[in-house]
């Protein structure tokens, strides 16, 4: 069970709501992915056409835990506004923080990202805070209370999968809250692999409402991290230099 | 009197409502949370909440992200 801030969950992955080719390939991918957090963002309504469809009327909101994040903030104020929005649905407890540091990278922007995780903890938000791989600032974060640090694969949205396996090892070891690696994700091996080296969890968007077939990869990553995870808990091998037999090399017929 | 609503300009009628504000734009029964100038405004004192010109009101919801 994955534990966030009193809340226990089965699923280990977290999908985000953004960019689907249509409500109705997002709600089945929803559903194929068995996540029990969805993310959303929030944006003003678009009030002169009262015929926009609202995505949250197609989804069973019953089922799901929501993760609002605070993108589009570039300080802590904004992202501290945003967060009080998103609170104010009465929907959530939850806060994704994320501030935006670099346009061209997406990165997030450290000493913004603390700020606005420290006063929301300080509000009451159950906080989990979207940040670079620097291992200092992962502890930082959680020794100022943080519920669980989100390290970033890569940039959001790139698919470049992991790039720091090290500092992510690193992130993961010293930690004793979840880390969820979050963003950069692009393929089920990708999502396996963040697992296997013992992330709590993964939370991605782009790698299914981008894909192809978003139902089926959205499946593939339901797999994906039940599998990374399982090979985590049954411990892999240790990587050897030369090859080594796995048939007998006695009783060898002459 | 003149308020700006999600960044346009609107026409309310003077000491008209948030409450009524929503409802001009058929919106009571959606998931929108509002703020008055920066202030979140409690959905439960929508109909007391008065408009004075100038407000900047700010309307809003989840959207899909991730």
């Amino acid at each position: 069970m994955l534990t966030i801030g009193g809340k226990s969950f089965h699923s280990r992955l977290m999908l985000g709501t953004g960019k689907y080719p249509t409500f109705q390939s997002q709600k089945k991918a929803v559903i194929a992915s068995k996540t029990e957090i969805l993310t959303f963002a929030v944006r003003r309504m678009n009030i002169f056409d009262e015929n926009e469809p609202n995505l949250l009327e197609e989804l069973d909101l019953q089922q799901y835990d929501l993760l609002p994040n605070t993108a589009g903030a570039k300080t802590a104020n904004e992202a501290v506004r945003i967060a009080r929005l998103a609170k104010a649905t009465g929907l959530c407890d939850m806060i994704k923080v994320e501030v935006i540091g670099c346009e061209k990278t997406l990165l997030p922007d450290p000493f913004e990202t603390m700020k606005a995780s420290v006063q929301l903890l300080e509000e009451g938000f159950t906080v989990l805070t979207y940040t670079s791989d620097d291992v200092v600032l992962a502890k930082r974060l959680e020794e100022a209370g943080v519920h669980a640090i989100m390290p970033g694969a890569s940039p959001i949205g790139s698919g470049q999968g992991i790039i720091n396996t090290m500092n992510l090892q690193f992130i993961i070891e010293q930690s004793d809250i979840p880390v969820i690696v979050d963003a950069g994700i692009g393929s089920p091996s990708d999502a396996a692999y963040a697992m296997e080296l013992g992330a709590d969890g993964v939370l991605l968007n782009t790698a299914v409402s981008g894909a192809k077939g978003p139902i089926q990869m959205a499946e593939a990553m339901r797999l994906a991290v039940q599998s990374g995870r399982l090979g985590y808990k049954a411990g892999r091998i240790p990587k050897r230099m030369y090859g080594m037999k796995s048939s007998p090399e006695t009783a060898m017929i002459e | 009197m003149q308020i700006h609503v999600n960044g346009r300009q609107v026409e309310v009628a003077k000491d008209s409502t948030i409450g009524e504000l929503l409802k001009s734009f058929n919106i009571q029964a959606k998931l929108a949370v509002v703020e008055q100038n920066q202030q979140i405004i409690n959905k439960t004192v929508y109909d007391e909440t008065i408009l004075t010109n100038g407000d900047t009101i700010e309307i809003v919801h989840f959207v899909g992200g991730g």
